[in-house]
């Protein structure tokens, strides 16, 4: 159960990996996540599926090391399991025809934005993706978007590569040109997710986002993964991930996110300190 | 003839102060000398009161004459034939509203302390490695899936499992025991017993398959068709929250996750183990049942210096038990009655700082028969807080209901369920415990587990419902 199949690095800290995952294959959707605990103390850490394949039988999942149990779960290698993989949580990505739909994607954020592309275009949209990331070297996933999309753009703050500037500049070209676009899909950064809100808003686009709060559990248990939506909290594991990004309150978001900082700087520290790059047995 | 009186025997436990700075259990339980003067109180009634007041019906006088004459391992067995899980209710049952109310020593004198023997008899088998796996029926060939690991859960499985189905849990966590793990604190209810209770029921043949959240990995209605019965227990874990301004602050749990966090996760342990916990000084808890006091009594030993209760209703009223009402007021933890939190307060960074609260007086009784807290204007003060833990409930989570075909809730979200059989409007799910009756207790959970056993037993083998049986009072206490 759960092993890796296949590991590759796409970008500074940044790494896929698929798992052996046949019914979570199977049974997920769009726009889900799953639960990963590396080993016996590890935490809970919530990762978008990025991709699957039901005859494989695999999930792939895509992430930044950023704090201990990322880091710990990044040293796996092919062959190695993760201890527990929960999933498929959240609500399925609602798709149908809406037209022309802009799927942005900034950062890691590409990666749960792939599969909501993929289905969109499934479902007859016409698919225009905007993928970004600080530089060229963090840019991921452009092969796998260009065939989930109609038509892609990028671009890098730097502008070391595509369009020197944020996914939203891109965003705002194109509206400019003349563009009509039904629907937006923006997920990344909360930073860039309420930029981009901001922007629609002003061209009345309706807007999905897609969140990534502290969980704990993933199934409605716990609250810890409450956001305001609408002036209404709502929990993400099981009302979102995703939801109407012109009513969230990202300031909040941004604030509950940062929680633990000071533990999760500890524990990375002594992480590192202690084992350095491999040995999570 | 007058007897000798023998006055109720105490468990020894802990110190007060030693045991708020640690995880241990606080009770050590009876040693035999006690246990056996303690069961010498029974007065072994031909017409037994205690029993009545059971909701799993166990013979009570019969497992104490077996203590009193010494014969503890015999005691243990006899639990079992009525209750799967004794170690657990005699740690936790709130026997002083069941069997020990009614327990007629206790109208001059104090009630036999039926729990303390229940307990004391499960533990001595289990330090003793006197568990025996009772025979099995032959294999039936039929197959039932249980969603749910909690105490309701594992009844059903065990029994079923006893009766030679082929039996397979699915839970959603990566433990078993639902609120037996993830909710009771260790201090309470140590883990090792919890396993060593799953482990019976692993060995009676059934299969735990974790990390399944049914509805999302698979609906009801797919194991519908590679099951021949289903049961549902999968509790009341949707944590409630007050609706006051500032809620979402940083600091502000509900008691499912901090109780989570602690417990399942090992957040005392960090950063031994991963998941971490807030380093809080000053702890409000908002609520006044057990979830409440073992939310307060986990602040307390998770490091914080100042944990005070606020409840709305006056000390009376409190939902929980007397002996945690006791151990957390030993502890250090404050009781503020009367009171009801009206905001949190937060800083810049968005963490909670402070709870506005009002003082509240009792006027008339309400609906559940308790005097409605009413607020007194103009009593609004403020206090300092760094952590505060919302205990104030759970409803059920609709996860299930919303992704099956047919199944149908009450106006709470809770599963219909028969009081009799625990079947539901789909025929072969059956559903029992806490998502049911709404959050309510370990032993009334397994009550429901048995009698949903034996109508999944009647319906996998094709046996007609037996007439249903006139109510009686016993039944209707279990409402
Ligand atoms: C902190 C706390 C203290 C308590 N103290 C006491 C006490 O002292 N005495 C007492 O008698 N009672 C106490 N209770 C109440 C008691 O624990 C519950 O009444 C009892 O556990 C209910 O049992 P259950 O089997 O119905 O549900 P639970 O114990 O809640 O178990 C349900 C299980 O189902 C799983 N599940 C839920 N949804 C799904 C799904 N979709 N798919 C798969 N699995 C799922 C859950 O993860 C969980 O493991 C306490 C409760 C809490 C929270
Ligand atoms: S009612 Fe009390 S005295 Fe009588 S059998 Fe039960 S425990 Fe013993
Ligand atoms: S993560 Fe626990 S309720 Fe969402």
């Amino acid at each position: 159960m759960n092993k890796i199949v296949m590991k590759k690095v796409l970008s500074e800290g940044v790494k896929e990996f698929e798992i052996e995952s046949p019914q979570i294959a199977k049974s997920r959707h769009a726009g889900q996540f799953v639960i990963v605990r590396a080993n016996e103390k590890g935490e809970r850490i919530p990762l978008t599926i990025a991709d699957a394949n039901v005859e494989k039988g695999t999930i792939t999942l895509i992430f930044q090391e950023v704090g201990k149990s990322t880091m710990l779960m990044g040293s796996f290698n092919e062959g190695d399991s993760f201890l527990d993989v929960v999933g498929p949580l959240g609500k399925p990505t609602h798709t149908e025809n809406f037209g022309t739909v802009v799927c942005m994607g900034g950062g890691i954020g590409v990666a749960p934005m792939h599969p909501i592309a993929q289905a969109l275009k499934q479902a007859g949209n016409r698919v225009i993706a905007i993928i970004g990331a600080r530089s060229k070297e963090l840019l991921i996933m452009e092969d796998r978007i260009k065939a989930a999309s109609h038509e892609m753009h990028i671009s890098t703050d730097d502008g070391s590569f595509g369009v020197h500037g944020f996914v939203t500049d891109v965003l705002q070209s194109l509206i400019d040109k003349g563009e009509k676009v039904d629907l937006c899909v923006a997920i990344g950064p909360v930073p860039m997710m309420n930029a981009s809100c901001k922007l629609t808003k002003q061209y009345d686009i309706p807007t999905v986002v897609s969140l990534n709060p502290i969980m704990v559990d993933g199934t409605g248990m716990c609250g810890a993964c409450r956001v305001t939506v609408g002036g209404k909290t709502r929990f993400v594991c099981v009302d979102g991930p995703e939801f109407n990004g012109h009513e969230v309150d990202f300031v909040e978001l941004v604030k509950r996110q940062r929680a633990y900082l000071p533990q999760e700087r500890e524990a990375r520290e002594q992480y590192q300190h202690e084992c350095g790059h491999h040995n999570h047995h | 003839m007058p007897r000798e009186k023998i006055p109720r025997q105490q468990m020894p436990e802990q110190e007060a102060d030693v045991r708020r700075h640690n995880f241990k259990e606080v009770p050590f339980g009876f040693t035999p000398e006690l246990a056996q003067r303690e069961a010498s109180r029974c007065l072994f009634c031909k017409k037994p009161k205690c029993v009545a007041g059971c909701p799993v019906n166990i013979d009570i006088p019969a497992f104490i004459r077996l203590i009193k004459e010494g014969d503890f391992d015999g005691a243990a067995k006899k639990l079992k034939e009525e209750n799967a899980l004794p170690a657990i209710c005699g740690r936790v049952c709130p026997q002083e509203e069941q069997c020990e109310i009614v327990c007629v020593t206790g109208i001059k004198d104090e009630p036999v302390a039926i729990g303390r023997l229940e307990r004391f008899a499960a533990d001595y088998e289990r330090d003793n490695n006197l568990v025996t796996i009772p025979k099995k029926a032959p294999a039936t060939g039929k197959k039932a899936a249980i969603v749910g690991c909690g105490p309701a859960g594992l009844t059903v499985a065990g029994e079923l499992a006893k009766l030679g189905h082929d039996v397979t849990i699915y839970e959603a966590l990566h433990q078993p025991g639902g609120v037996l793990m993830y909710g009771i604190p260790e201090f309470r209810l140590p883990k090792a017993i919890v396993n060593a209770e799953v482990d019976y029921v692993k060995k009676l043949g059934v299969e735990i398959i974790y990390n399944a959240v049914i509805g999302r990995y698979l609906t009801v209605d797919e194991l519908q068709g590679q099951y021949d019965s289903i049961f549902l227990g999968t509790g009341a874990g949707l944590p409630y929250f007050m609706n006051i301004p500032g809620e979402n602050l940083n600091g502000v749990y509900s008691a499912n996750e901090y109780l989570t966090r602690s417990n399942l996760m090992r957040a005392y342990l960090f950063p031994e183990y991963d998941t971490p916990v807030v380093q809080s000084k000053k702890v409000a808890v908002l609520g006044g049942g057990n979830v409440a006091m073992d939310s307060a009594r986990t602040a307390l030993r998770l490091g914080a210096e100042e944990v005070n209760i606020i409840y709305r209703r006056s000390r009376k009223e409190m939902p929980a038990r007397i002996e945690e009402v006791h151990h957390a007021e030993e502890e250090g933890v404050v009781m503020q009655l009367l009171t009801n939190p009206t905001e949190l307060l937060g800083d810049e960074e968005g963490w909670v700082k402070g709870m506005r609260c009002i003082r509240m007086e009792l006027g008339e009784p309400d609906a559940s028969g308790r005097r409605r807290p009413v607020p007194i204007e103009g009593s609004e003060f403020e206090i300092e807080v760094d952590t505060v833990v919302v205990s104030i409930g759970n409803g059920a989570n609709p996860l299930i209901p919303q992704t099956t075909e047919g199944l149908d809730t009450n106006k709470w979200g809770n599963i219909i369920a028969d009081d009799q059989t625990c079947v539901t409007s789909k025929p072969g799910v059956y559903a029992g415990g806490d998502i049911v009756i709404g959050a309510a207790t370990v032993i009334l959970a397994m009550g429901a587990g048995k009698q949903a056993s034996q109508a999944m037993h009647r319906y996998m083998m094709g046996i007609p419902e037996p007439e249903p049986e006139p109510k009686d009072d016993k039944k209707d206490d279990k409402k």
